[in-house]
Protein backbone atom coordinates (compact mmCIF):
# COMPACT_ATOMS: atom_id res chain seq x y z
CA UNK A 1 0.00 0.00 0.00
CA UNK A 2 2.55 2.57 1.18
CA UNK A 3 4.61 1.62 -2.18
CA UNK A 4 1.54 2.15 -4.41
CA UNK A 5 1.07 5.96 -2.52
CA UNK A 6 4.76 6.45 -3.04
CA UNK A 7 4.84 5.63 -6.80
CA UNK A 8 1.67 7.93 -7.39
CA UNK A 9 2.46 10.61 -5.45
CA UNK A 10 6.05 10.91 -7.32
CA UNK A 11 3.50 10.80 -10.48
CA UNK A 12 1.22 13.49 -9.36
CA UNK A 13 4.77 15.54 -8.47
CA UNK A 14 5.89 15.34 -11.61
CA UNK A 15 3.04 16.11 -13.66
CA UNK A 16 2.31 19.31 -11.46
CA UNK A 17 6.05 19.77 -12.22
CA UNK A 18 5.31 18.92 -15.79
CA UNK A 19 2.35 21.40 -16.27
CA UNK A 20 4.28 24.66 -14.93
CA UNK A 21 8.00 23.34 -16.79
CA UNK A 22 5.78 22.40 -20.37
CA UNK A 23 6.09 25.39 -23.28
CA UNK A 24 3.10 24.23 -25.23
CA UNK A 25 -0.35 24.53 -23.14
CA UNK A 26 -1.28 21.37 -24.66
CA UNK A 27 1.68 19.69 -22.87
CA UNK A 28 0.68 21.51 -20.20
CA UNK A 29 -2.99 19.44 -20.26
CA UNK A 30 -1.26 16.52 -21.04
CA UNK A 31 1.23 16.49 -17.75
CA UNK A 32 -2.19 17.65 -15.72
CA UNK A 33 -3.72 14.49 -16.92
CA UNK A 34 -0.55 12.57 -15.42
CA UNK A 35 -1.03 14.34 -12.38
CA UNK A 36 -4.43 13.73 -12.08
CA UNK A 37 -3.82 9.82 -12.75
CA UNK A 38 -0.87 9.98 -9.97
CA UNK A 39 -3.68 11.27 -7.33
CA UNK A 40 -6.10 8.87 -8.15
CA UNK A 41 -3.43 6.61 -7.33
CA UNK A 42 -3.00 8.30 -4.02
CA UNK A 43 -6.47 8.22 -3.39
CA UNK A 44 -7.08 4.78 -4.14
CA UNK A 45 -3.88 3.68 -1.57
CA UNK A 46 -5.43 5.76 0.99
CA UNK A 47 -8.81 3.52 0.41
CA UNK A 48 -10.81 6.03 -1.12
CA UNK A 49 -12.26 4.04 -3.86
CA UNK A 50 -15.60 5.85 -4.68
CA UNK A 51 -13.39 9.15 -4.90
CA UNK A 52 -10.59 7.29 -6.97
CA UNK A 53 -13.17 6.33 -9.46
CA UNK A 54 -14.48 9.67 -9.42
CA UNK A 55 -11.39 11.89 -10.14
CA UNK A 56 -10.68 10.16 -12.84
CA UNK A 57 -14.03 10.23 -14.44
CA UNK A 58 -14.54 14.10 -13.20
CA UNK A 59 -11.52 15.63 -13.72
CA UNK A 60 -8.80 13.50 -16.37
CA UNK A 61 -12.35 13.40 -18.38
CA UNK A 62 -14.50 16.05 -18.14
CA UNK A 63 -12.28 19.23 -17.13
CA UNK A 64 -9.46 17.72 -19.44
CA UNK A 65 -11.54 17.93 -21.97
CA UNK A 66 -12.96 21.38 -21.44
CA UNK A 67 -9.21 22.65 -21.30
CA UNK A 68 -8.51 21.09 -24.43
CA UNK A 69 -11.61 22.30 -26.18
CA UNK A 70 -10.59 25.66 -24.83
CA UNK A 71 -6.84 25.41 -25.99
CA UNK A 72 -8.11 24.19 -29.16
CA UNK A 73 -11.09 27.18 -30.11
CA UNK A 74 -8.16 29.28 -28.63
CA UNK A 75 -4.98 28.56 -30.84
CA UNK A 76 -6.97 28.25 -33.93
CA UNK A 77 -6.90 32.35 -35.09
CA UNK A 78 -3.07 32.65 -33.27
CA UNK A 79 0.08 30.76 -33.33
CA UNK A 80 1.76 31.74 -30.56
CA UNK A 81 -0.10 31.66 -26.95
CA UNK A 82 3.14 31.37 -25.33
CA UNK A 83 5.94 33.67 -24.57
CA UNK A 84 8.58 34.25 -22.64
CA UNK A 85 8.71 37.49 -21.01
CA UNK A 86 11.42 38.98 -19.11
CA UNK A 87 8.86 39.55 -16.12
CA UNK A 88 9.46 37.06 -14.57
CA UNK A 89 12.85 35.69 -16.18
CA UNK A 90 15.41 37.78 -14.17
CA UNK A 91 13.74 37.49 -10.96
CA UNK A 92 13.92 33.02 -10.86
CA UNK A 93 16.41 32.64 -8.64
CA UNK A 94 14.52 34.82 -5.90
CA UNK A 95 11.14 32.86 -6.94
CA UNK A 96 12.73 29.88 -6.65
CA UNK A 97 14.22 31.03 -2.65
CA UNK A 98 10.92 32.08 -1.56
CA UNK A 99 8.89 28.70 -2.69
CA UNK A 100 11.41 26.53 -1.35
CA UNK A 101 11.63 28.76 2.02
CA UNK A 102 7.61 28.61 2.37
CA UNK A 103 7.73 24.87 1.41
CA UNK A 104 10.64 24.31 4.01
CA UNK A 105 8.11 26.51 6.66
CA UNK A 106 5.24 24.15 5.24
CA UNK A 107 6.99 20.53 5.82
CA UNK A 108 8.15 21.53 9.69
CA UNK A 109 4.88 22.90 10.67
CA UNK A 110 3.43 19.47 9.18
CA UNK A 111 6.40 16.88 10.85
CA UNK A 112 6.96 19.08 14.34
CA UNK A 113 3.29 18.52 14.71
CA UNK A 114 1.30 15.44 16.30
CA UNK A 115 -1.73 14.44 14.58
CA UNK A 116 -2.53 11.68 17.18
CA UNK A 117 -2.47 8.17 16.16
CA UNK A 118 -4.31 6.41 13.79
CA UNK A 119 -7.91 4.98 14.53
CA UNK A 120 -8.26 0.99 13.37
CA UNK A 121 -10.12 1.16 9.70
CA UNK A 122 -13.27 -0.35 9.17
CA UNK A 123 -13.57 -2.76 6.37
CA UNK A 124 -15.76 -0.75 4.24
CA UNK A 125 -14.12 2.62 4.54
CA UNK A 126 -14.66 4.39 1.12
CA UNK A 127 -16.26 1.86 -0.94
CA UNK A 128 -19.44 2.91 -3.26
CA UNK A 129 -21.91 1.51 -0.52
CA UNK A 130 -20.19 3.36 2.21
CA UNK A 131 -19.95 6.70 -0.02
CA UNK A 132 -24.04 6.50 -1.11
CA UNK A 133 -24.65 6.26 2.90
CA UNK A 134 -22.97 9.66 3.55
CA UNK A 135 -23.25 11.67 0.65
CA UNK A 136 -27.22 10.55 0.20
CA UNK A 137 -28.35 9.71 4.12
CA UNK A 138 -25.67 11.97 6.45
CA UNK A 139 -25.23 14.88 3.64
CA UNK A 140 -28.35 14.75 1.30
CA UNK A 141 -28.90 18.53 1.84
CA UNK A 142 -25.86 19.81 0.42
CA UNK A 143 -25.42 17.38 -1.64
CA UNK A 144 -28.43 18.81 -3.48
CA UNK A 145 -26.74 22.35 -2.96
CA UNK A 146 -23.81 20.58 -5.25
CA UNK A 147 -26.37 20.38 -7.81
CA UNK A 148 -27.41 23.17 -7.25
CA UNK A 149 -23.93 25.34 -7.83
CA UNK A 150 -23.24 23.08 -10.64
CA UNK A 151 -26.74 23.79 -12.58
CA UNK A 152 -25.56 28.15 -11.65
CA UNK A 153 -22.53 27.37 -13.48
CA UNK A 154 -23.84 26.29 -16.25
CA UNK A 155 -26.25 28.90 -16.82
CA UNK A 156 -22.94 31.19 -15.86
CA UNK A 157 -21.05 29.39 -18.65
CA UNK A 158 -24.38 30.16 -21.42
CA UNK A 159 -24.82 33.68 -20.64
CA UNK A 160 -21.14 34.19 -20.94
CA UNK A 161 -20.28 32.44 -23.98
CA UNK A 162 -23.50 31.09 -25.81
CA UNK A 163 -24.33 32.97 -28.80
CA UNK A 164 -26.56 36.96 -28.80
CA UNK A 165 -29.03 37.84 -30.99
CA UNK A 166 -27.89 40.40 -33.02
CA UNK A 167 -28.47 43.56 -32.11
CA UNK A 168 -31.16 45.67 -33.89
CA UNK A 169 -32.93 43.00 -35.18
CA UNK A 170 -34.13 40.95 -31.76
CA UNK B 1 2.60 -1.11 7.77
CA UNK B 2 1.32 1.92 6.46
CA UNK B 3 2.76 5.42 5.95
CA UNK B 4 2.65 7.95 8.58
CA UNK B 5 -0.05 10.64 8.38
CA UNK B 6 2.85 13.43 8.14
CA UNK B 7 4.42 12.20 4.84
CA UNK B 8 0.96 12.50 3.08
CA UNK B 9 0.47 16.01 4.05
CA UNK B 10 4.08 17.14 3.38
CA UNK B 11 3.45 15.27 -0.36
CA UNK B 12 0.15 17.12 -0.29
CA UNK B 13 2.23 20.31 0.97
CA UNK B 14 4.60 20.25 -1.58
CA UNK B 15 1.81 19.56 -4.34
CA UNK B 16 0.25 22.88 -3.02
CA UNK B 17 3.30 24.76 -3.18
CA UNK B 18 3.79 23.51 -7.12
CA UNK B 19 0.31 25.41 -7.48
CA UNK B 20 0.78 28.02 -6.07
CA UNK B 21 4.32 29.22 -7.67
CA UNK B 22 2.89 28.50 -10.94
CA UNK B 23 -0.45 30.47 -10.56
CA UNK B 24 1.69 33.16 -9.24
CA UNK B 25 4.61 32.93 -12.05
CA UNK B 26 3.01 31.91 -14.96
CA UNK B 27 1.30 34.49 -17.80
CA UNK B 28 -0.95 32.09 -19.58
CA UNK B 29 -4.56 32.55 -17.83
CA UNK B 30 -5.53 28.96 -18.80
CA UNK B 31 -2.54 27.68 -17.45
CA UNK B 32 -2.89 29.33 -14.18
CA UNK B 33 -6.40 27.60 -14.46
CA UNK B 34 -4.64 24.08 -14.37
CA UNK B 35 -2.17 25.37 -11.56
CA UNK B 36 -5.62 26.13 -9.35
CA UNK B 37 -6.84 22.86 -10.00
CA UNK B 38 -3.48 21.16 -8.96
CA UNK B 39 -3.90 23.64 -5.51
CA UNK B 40 -7.53 22.44 -5.62
CA UNK B 41 -6.25 18.68 -5.72
CA UNK B 42 -3.93 18.97 -3.08
CA UNK B 43 -6.62 19.94 -0.41
CA UNK B 44 -8.62 17.17 -1.42
CA UNK B 45 -5.47 15.04 -0.79
CA UNK B 46 -5.08 16.40 2.92
CA UNK B 47 -9.02 15.72 3.35
CA UNK B 48 -8.80 12.54 2.60
CA UNK B 49 -5.85 11.22 4.54
CA UNK B 50 -6.98 13.21 7.50
CA UNK B 51 -10.54 11.30 6.87
CA UNK B 52 -8.70 7.78 6.63
CA UNK B 53 -6.13 8.48 9.43
CA UNK B 54 -7.99 10.37 12.40
CA UNK B 55 -11.79 9.95 11.83
CA UNK B 56 -12.54 6.39 9.50
CA UNK B 57 -15.47 5.91 11.16
CA UNK B 58 -17.43 8.90 9.72
CA UNK B 59 -16.09 9.85 6.19
CA UNK B 60 -17.43 12.86 6.14
CA UNK B 61 -13.61 14.50 4.97
CA UNK B 62 -14.38 11.89 2.20
CA UNK B 63 -18.33 13.92 1.49
CA UNK B 64 -16.10 17.11 1.65
CA UNK B 65 -13.96 15.98 -1.09
CA UNK B 66 -17.24 15.32 -3.34
CA UNK B 67 -17.70 18.87 -2.79
CA UNK B 68 -14.78 20.20 -3.52
CA UNK B 69 -14.86 18.81 -6.93
CA UNK B 70 -18.04 20.30 -7.59
CA UNK B 71 -16.89 23.60 -7.14
CA UNK B 72 -13.59 22.96 -8.74
CA UNK B 73 -15.64 21.93 -11.77
CA UNK B 74 -17.99 24.94 -11.86
CA UNK B 75 -15.00 27.23 -11.46
CA UNK B 76 -13.47 25.60 -14.12
CA UNK B 77 -16.20 26.20 -16.55
CA UNK B 78 -16.84 29.74 -15.54
CA UNK B 79 -13.41 30.25 -15.58
CA UNK B 80 -12.65 29.03 -19.21
CA UNK B 81 -15.69 30.79 -20.16
CA UNK B 82 -14.66 34.40 -18.97
CA UNK B 83 -11.02 33.50 -20.78
CA UNK B 84 -12.43 32.88 -23.42
CA UNK B 85 -14.56 36.01 -23.81
CA UNK B 86 -11.43 37.95 -22.72
CA UNK B 87 -9.77 36.40 -25.88
CA UNK B 88 -12.64 37.14 -27.87
CA UNK B 89 -12.80 41.03 -27.05
CA UNK B 90 -8.73 41.57 -26.40
CA UNK B 91 -7.15 39.06 -28.37
CA UNK B 92 -4.60 38.01 -26.06
CA UNK B 93 -4.65 35.28 -22.68
CA UNK B 94 -1.60 36.88 -21.42
CA UNK B 95 -2.46 38.00 -17.82
CA UNK B 96 -0.06 40.85 -18.35
CA UNK B 97 -2.19 42.56 -20.43
CA UNK B 98 -5.41 42.26 -18.98
CA UNK B 99 -4.57 45.41 -16.77
CA UNK B 100 -8.06 47.19 -17.00
CA UNK B 101 -8.34 46.96 -12.97
CA UNK B 102 -4.91 46.45 -12.23
CA UNK B 103 -4.32 51.07 -10.76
Amino acid sequence: MSVALIVSGALAIGGALGVILARAPVHSVIALIVNFLGLAGVYLSLQAEFLAVAQVIVYAGAVMILFLFVIALLTVKREPMERLTARTAGRLPLNLLAAFAMAFLVVLAIVRSDPGGSVAVPSNFGTVRAMGETLLVTHVFPFEIAALVLLVAVVGVVVLVGRRPEKGRE
Amino acid sequence: MQLPLTYVLSFSALLFGIGLYGALTLQNAIRILMCIEIMLNAVNVNLIAFSRYLSPLQPAGQAFVIFVMTVAAAEVAVGLAIILMIARRRDTIDIDRMNLLKW
